[in-house]
């Protein structure tokens, strides 16, 4: 590979403020070339305003953005050398595909048979060809989605920012382009700063994900980080399907249970008046006669692959996913068990809190591998685990 | 049986949802316009006798009616002077107000105001404006040091004081069109061909202007139909004169019809207003409309 730094991106707390909201809030990191990262959020937070800050068209009210060595904070959006996709896909009406594709190199002036040549190579890369005479209005959704990528790959700037490209899109087409546009950027090694607020998007697609809220970074890492260990409890409730179970933890003795659970400690005491969270596909649910944190089932969803169980602990609510067809009625009493690794613990703040180690209060849980199964029973309740 | 009753009762229904629209328009627009052509074949009976057929004698006449044919040229002139100019006007006013500029909704009202009044409010307007010793124009050249110019009065000024007038009048109104139209252009357009470095000429000439062609078409067509029917201001500022120097086509129909009595003659000229429009009309739907991207 060449020296390809001028497709590095950098923020340094850029901030964007309107009247009296602040949309993005002195926000930083940086994005190293040929990297697929993607803004995550829910609506509101502020992806879009910074993907358009970065792509200059809005103006940053605080910070500095570089793009490769240069400070282009104050620049116009054509001097930025980066490419854009739409949610809107905003393709001329009245142009025809071809005339849509090559709209920007007649802006930059590249001479007429260079254009026909790239429009060519372009229009093979997105599988447009047979439809170069058509206008926007006489294609499908997936393909003026394709026009779009068309125009912005064609453009040959190392970075693309993409803002909910996919969200116009029915379930079905929307996999199949997500992994188009992955494979695409993985073959032209494309700079790539995707916003989305799909989670499986961000999980399918990202090298790395930064997830925001209320115009902060929340957590910025790989996806297997946030989903392993979410940073805070919005960020656990964020990733994954269905969300992590969050509950609420209330002292008892020298530990923390589950709140209205008062009969099996689940974390050290300093975690009562904080938050446990368990993925519903860690959960391992047993008989009642087993070991664990004794429920209630309250309702059940079968979806195939798996169910989805509701559960009551205490004057919590929990799901579960177990894999295959499960027949539990409600009101039916069992046992919750999950390994000690699969616990988070939030503080009352939200935080993560890493100082903190989750009990481990069942034997028969060893889900997963090199981790033994040799835990406490729960009457040992408080004792921390190593 | 029972299908082709209800087919039937259908299709009596969709007739009479036709009929109050189908009543009225054939008794305040086929009927008379039958009526004109037929007027236009016949010669004013005088005193009571009645009216004489004398089949296409005031075509002939017309042909040779040198009025009629100053009264066509000006016409001519009065629609080349204020059709281009008052849609180029309101094209411009229209991107300027669109953009974001402190107060814009007060210049929009301001650019508006001239559409509201009527014809003939705005037209004493302009009298006042134009009037030779105390008029605002013939004051302004006089502060100037410059002598004043009969902006009526004047055969070789006078039709361009009326035109000038016109487009004061039309513009406004095109305005709107044009403002509403360049609303429901959606903004990435703009942000996607800003990050390819476009200028704004260049997006105006590629983008703007072709999206708002239909609006062109549309105002191009009122336009038209208006320097042929507008002449309410004649009757304010020049009634025609002087000596025809500002007389429009419509305007001459009135005065022959009721100045000069010679129904028929006014008939006459009717028809072949009748007939430019039609021919209008034809070539906008034809020709233009095929080459125009509608949305
Ligand atoms: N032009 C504007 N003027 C004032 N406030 C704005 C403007 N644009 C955005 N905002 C505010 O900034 C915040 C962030 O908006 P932004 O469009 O970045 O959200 P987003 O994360 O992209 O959400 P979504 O997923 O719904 O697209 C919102 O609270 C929004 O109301
Ligand atoms: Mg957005």
């Amino acid at each position: 590979m060449t020296n390809n730094n001028h497709q590095r991106i950098r923020l340094e707390a850029v901030s964007k403020r309107w009247d009296d909201t602040t949309a993005v809030d002195a926000i930083s990191f940086d994005v190293t070339p040929g990297q697929f990262v993607i803004l995550l959020g829910p609506s509101g937070c502020g992806k879009s305003t910074t993907l358009r800050m970065i792509a200059g068209l809005e103006e940053a009210s605080a910070g500095r953005i570089e793009i490769g060595e240069r400070d282009v904070t104050r620049l116009p959006p054509g001097d930025r050398g980066l490419s854009m996709v739409f949610q809107s896909y905003a393709l001329f009406p009245h142009l025809s595909v071809a005339d849509n594709i090559v709209f920007g190199l007649r802006s930059r002036k590249v001479p007429k048979a260079e254009r026909r040549e790239r429009l060519a190579r372009v229009a093979q890369l997105v599988d447009l060809e047979a439809y170069l005479e058509r206008k926007p209005a006489q294609l499908s959704g997936g393909q003026r989605q394709r026009v779009a990528l068309a125009r912005s790959i064609i453009s040959e700037h190392p970075i693309c920012l993409m803002d909910e490209p996919l969200s116009n899109l029915d379930a079905r087409l929307r996999g199949e382009m997500r992994r188009e546009i992955k494979a695409l950027q993985a073959r032209l090694g494309m700079t790539v700063i995707y916003v989305t607020h799909d989670q499986v998007e961000a999980m399918s697609m990202g090298d790395r994900v930064i997830l925001m809220q209320d115009g902060r970074i929340v957590q910025d890492g790989a996806p297997d980080e946030l989903y392993s260990r979410p940073a805070s409890a919005f960020a656990a409730s964020f990733i994954g399907s269905p969300a992590m179970n969050l509950v609420k933890l209330a002292a008892s003795d020298a530990a923390a249970v589950i709140d209205g659970e008062t009969e099996v400690a689940v974390a050290p005491a300093a975690a009562a008046g904080g938050q446990l969270g368990i993925r519903p596909e860690d959960i391992e649910v047993q008989p009642i006669d087993g070991s664990g944190v004794p429920a209630e089932v309250i309702d059940e969803e079968y979806l195939g692959a798996d169910t989805i169980l509701q559960l009551g602990v205490g004057s919590q609510r929990l799901r579960a996913r177990l894999p295959g067809k499960h027949s539990l009625s409600s009101g039916t009493r069992c046992r919750l068990a999950w390994a000690p690794e699969a616990a988070h613990l939030f503080g009352a703040d939200g935080l993560r809190r890493d100082d903190l180690t989750p009990v481990a209060f069942s034997a028969t849980v060893a889900r997963t591998a090199g981790k033994g199964g040799a835990g406490a029973p729960s009457s040992t309740a408080g004792s921390t685990h190593p | 049986m029972a299908a082709m009753t209800s087919y039937r009762r259908m299709q009596l229904y969709g007739a009479l949802l036709l009929l109050p629209a189908a009543v009225l328009l054939a008794t305040f627009a086929y009927l008379p316009t039958i009526a004109t052509l037929i007027n236009s074949l016949f010669l004013p009976g005088f005193r009571g006798e009645p009216a004489e057929f004398v089949g296409l004698e005031n075509y002939q006449l017309l042909i040779e009616d040198t009025t009629f044919w100053r009264v066509a040229r000006n016409n001519l002139i009065y629609a080349l002077g204020t059709i281009p100019t008052s849609i180029a006007i309101a094209l411009g006013m229209a991107l300027f107000v669109n953009a974001r500029l402190p107060g814009r909704g007060f210049v929009r009202m301001a650019y508006f105001t001239p559409t509201i009044l009527p014809m003939i409010a705005a037209a004493n307007i302009w009298m006042f404006f134009y009037a030779p010793q105390i008029g605002l124009f013939n004051k302004l050249l006089g502060a100037l040091g410059l002598s004043g110019v009969n902006w009526l009065g004047d055969p070789s000024v006078a039709l361009t004081s009326v035109i000038v007038m016109t487009v004061w009048k039309e513009a406004g109104f095109f305005m709107i069109f044009y403002l509403a139209a360049l609303q429901s252009i959606p903004p990435e357009l703009k942000e996607a061909s800003d990050l390819e470095g476009t200028s704004r000429w260049s997006f105006f000439w590629r983008v703007t202007f072709p999206l708002l062609m239909p609006t062109t078409l549309f105002v191009l067509i009122n336009a038209l139909i208006n320097a042929v029917r507008v002449v309410d201001h004649l009757f304010i500022l020049t009634k025609g004169g002087p000596n025809n120097a500002t007389n429009l086509l419509l305007y001459y129909v009135y005065e022959n019809a009721f100045s000069f009595f010679d129904r028929t003659y006014a008939a006459t000229i009717t028809v072949v207003i009748l007939l430019v429009l039609a021919v209008v009309a034809t070539v906008k739907f034809a020709i233009l409309d095929r080459r125009t991207h509608y949305q």
